[in-house]
């Protein structure tokens, strides 16, 4: 076949859309104090542990459940541990966690829903039922039980820690896909139809090109903003769990764990408590004021006639 | 709109089936027995496991085994607790009550905060109390249920000594005192759910009254003179309410998940914490059961959503 060489004019449009939603993010006042502050969440939970190097799990019954003191800078738990050196080595493991969940139900989302959209016909309605079906499903209560039922036996596969770790993320991200999937079929949709697809088809561009390089980036605005709201909600699915003592084991103190532990010991020691719970507050305002900024910042709606 | 509710009622049937059929094949999958604790119990010899094994059917096919286990969830038929050996239909029944108590002041707890709110916000767009709300609602929703239960237990019980944080169904107070009693302790779990739904809400109750409140019949509504009161309850509210109950029934499971939580903090006897107890327990008939029973109640609200739905916007029943 031959190919015609189309004279390439301006590549200005391209990357000035780009820079126009970078724009748009800047000026989002709440966003940017968000995306300032989950750096420094993860640049503390990346470099902290280097830079303070108390152990984790030094038992030291003499300091057991003291108040922040210079020693301590967040106190101490019920064994006499450093809290901030847990929360440190835990915040690796829950935004590990949220961010392996959000990768795998945007993963899946987006694949049920290319399929679905861009197939159509009797595979866009198998696929959208059974989207509806994982919807109705009740997200927490299958979480445990499915924990429950799974958990011994994949602990003896992959280790106590990595098991945990696989069971905990492979069924929160396989239970958050659906509403991506939704988004990702209703783009699809729209710009199958468009005149750019149909350019690249009538050039013979196979199925998995048009997909991947015509459809697909068009289609990434509302799911890069879903992705971010979907590392909050894996964020709180796992500290739900590690809270009701299902997720991980007390050796691994995620965020969610130092809470189960603590809140027996609210009354002699809130400090234990209210530092793990204002550290996972914290990340996810951060994160779902990023996803709101992220929503101005690529709405295609606003670049026609918002403010 | 009966032929509408009728096919709503329809359409349950096969969501249910295939909620059984997921929540069979995961236990049908799991590793390990029902009967391990037999198996491991050296009083019980092998015959009668393998007679009561036979009796349950263990070892028919699978297809054979999910249509009796379906049929007998339908009947009401669900085991006995391994733990309390109770029918664990009544000990379902027992503290459903509570549960559905809790979650349902919540809910209305939440609809009464995000109504207003939500409204007032996008009538003002960027006034200073959209600001002040809108920022309210984001912290609203980004604390999660865990930490605020905590956080209300540390200020209201421990610090300020108002309210007792563990839930009774047992309170020895008669008369006027029995519900005054019930009301103190209600009021921090309901609180805790009921703000967190109400802040999402709110957020979908703004845009939604954002989006409608800049049509031309709203328009029309004022010039014909209506009051502002009557332009924005009876037109604008109401048609905002449209896509606002489709995201309520949206809600519904993750509110569940919130539920079961606070039960567990405030130990709530509701079947969230009879959930989290039997886990811990290896309880699996009841675990099973409640996980239906969930996902039952999950379907039944979307039920109640479409057929709200359905009277808001009459358009859609005669679809």
């Amino acid at each position: 076949m031959a190919t015609v060489a189309l004279p390439r004019r301006d590549a200005r449009p391209r990357t000035s859309l780009w820079r126009e939603a970078t724009r748009r993010f800047a000026k989002h006042r709440l966003a940017m104090i968000g995306l300032v502050l989950l750096t420094a969440m993860v640049v503390a939970v990346l470099a902290g542990p280097l830079v303070y190097r108390v152990p984790i799990d030094e038992i030291d019954f003499k300091a057991k459940l003291k108040s922040p003191t210079m020693a301590h800078p967040l106190g101490t738990d019920d064994l006499g541990q450093d809290v901030l050196a847990r929360m440190l080595y835990g915040g690796r493991i829950s935004l590990a966690v949220g961010i392996t969940s959000m990768l795998i139900a945007i993963s899946l989302g987006v694949v049920v829903g290319a399929t679905a959209g861009h197939l159509g016909g009797p595979v866009d309605h198998t696929l959208m039922r059974i989207t509806d079906l994982f919807l109705s499903l009740p997200g927490l209560p299958l979480l445990l039980l499915i924990v429950y039922l799974f958990r011994n036996a994949i602990r003896n596969v992959f280790g106590p820690e990595a098991g945990v770790f696989i069971l905990i993320v492979v069924v929160i991200g396989g239970l958050r896909w659906m509403p991506v999937a939704r988004l990702v079929r209703a783009q699809f949709l729209s710009l199958r139809e468009k005149e750019f697809v149909e350019a690249a088809r009538s050039l013979g561009a196979p199925t998995l090109r048009q997909v991947w390089r015509h459809i697909l980036p068009n289609a990434m605005g509302p799911v890069i903003v879903a992705a971010t709201i979907d590392v909050a909600a894996a964020i709180i699915a796992e500290s739900s769990l590690s809270f009701l003592g299902l997720g991980f084991p007390p050796d691994i103190p995620t965020w969610g764990r130092i809470l189960y532990d603590a809140k027996d010991n609210l009354d002699f020691a809130p400090h234990w408590a209210l530092f793990p719970g204002t550290a996972i507050f914290l990340t996810v305002l951060s994160i779902n004021y990023i996803g709101d900024g992220l929503r101005d910042a690529l709405d295609p709606r606003k670049v026609l006639g918002g403010k | 709109m009966s032929k509408y509710v009728l096919r709503r009622v329809l359409i349950l049937i096969p969501v249910l089936l295939g909620i059984s059929l997921v929540l069979f094949t995961i236990l049908a999958m799991a590793p390990g027995d029902p009967f391990e604790e037999l198996a491991t119990n050296p009083n019980v010899p092998p015959e009668v496991r393998a007679n009561l094994r036979a009796k349950f059917g263990l070892d028919d096919p699978i297809a054979v085994r999910y249509v009796r286990w379906f049929v007998s969830m339908m009947k009401g038929d669900w085991g006995f607790s391994f733990v309390s050996r109770v029918n664990v239909d009544d000990l379902i029944l027992q503290r459903l009550p509570t549960t559905l108590f809790v979650l349902g002041s919540a809910q209305v707890l939440g609809i009464l905060i995000a109504l207003p709110i939500g409204t007032m916000s996008a009538l003002r767009p960027y006034s200073w109390f959209d600001q002040i709300a809108t920022t309210f609602a984001f912290i609203g929703f980004s604390l999660p249920t865990f930490f605020t239960g905590l956080v209300f237990i540390l200020v209201f019980s421990i610090w300020l000594d108002w309210l007792p944080f563990i839930y009774r169904a047992d309170i020895s107070a008669t008369g006027w005192r029995w519900y005054w009693e019930h009301v103190r302790q209600a009021i921090m779990p309901v609180a805790v759910l009921g703000l967190f739904q109400g802040a999402t809400l709110t957020r979908f109750m703004r845009s939604a009254v954002l989006d409608v409140v800049r049509l031309d019949y709203v328009n029309t509504a004022r010039a014909k003179g209506l009051s502002e009161k009557t332009t924005v309850v009876k037109h604008v509210v109401r048609n905002a309410l449209i896509p606002v109950v489709t995201l309520l029934a949206l809600q519904v499971p993750t509110v569940f998940g919130g539920a079961i939580i606070t039960e567990q903090i405030f130990r709530v006897p509701g079947i969230g914490s009879l959930l989290i107890t039997s886990i811990l327990a290896n309880d699996t008939p009841v675990v099973m059961a409640i996980t239906f029973v969930i996902s039952a109640l999950v379907v039944i609200s979307s039920l109640v959503a479409d057929i709200v739905y359905g009277w808001l916007d009459p358009r859609i029943s005669y679809r």
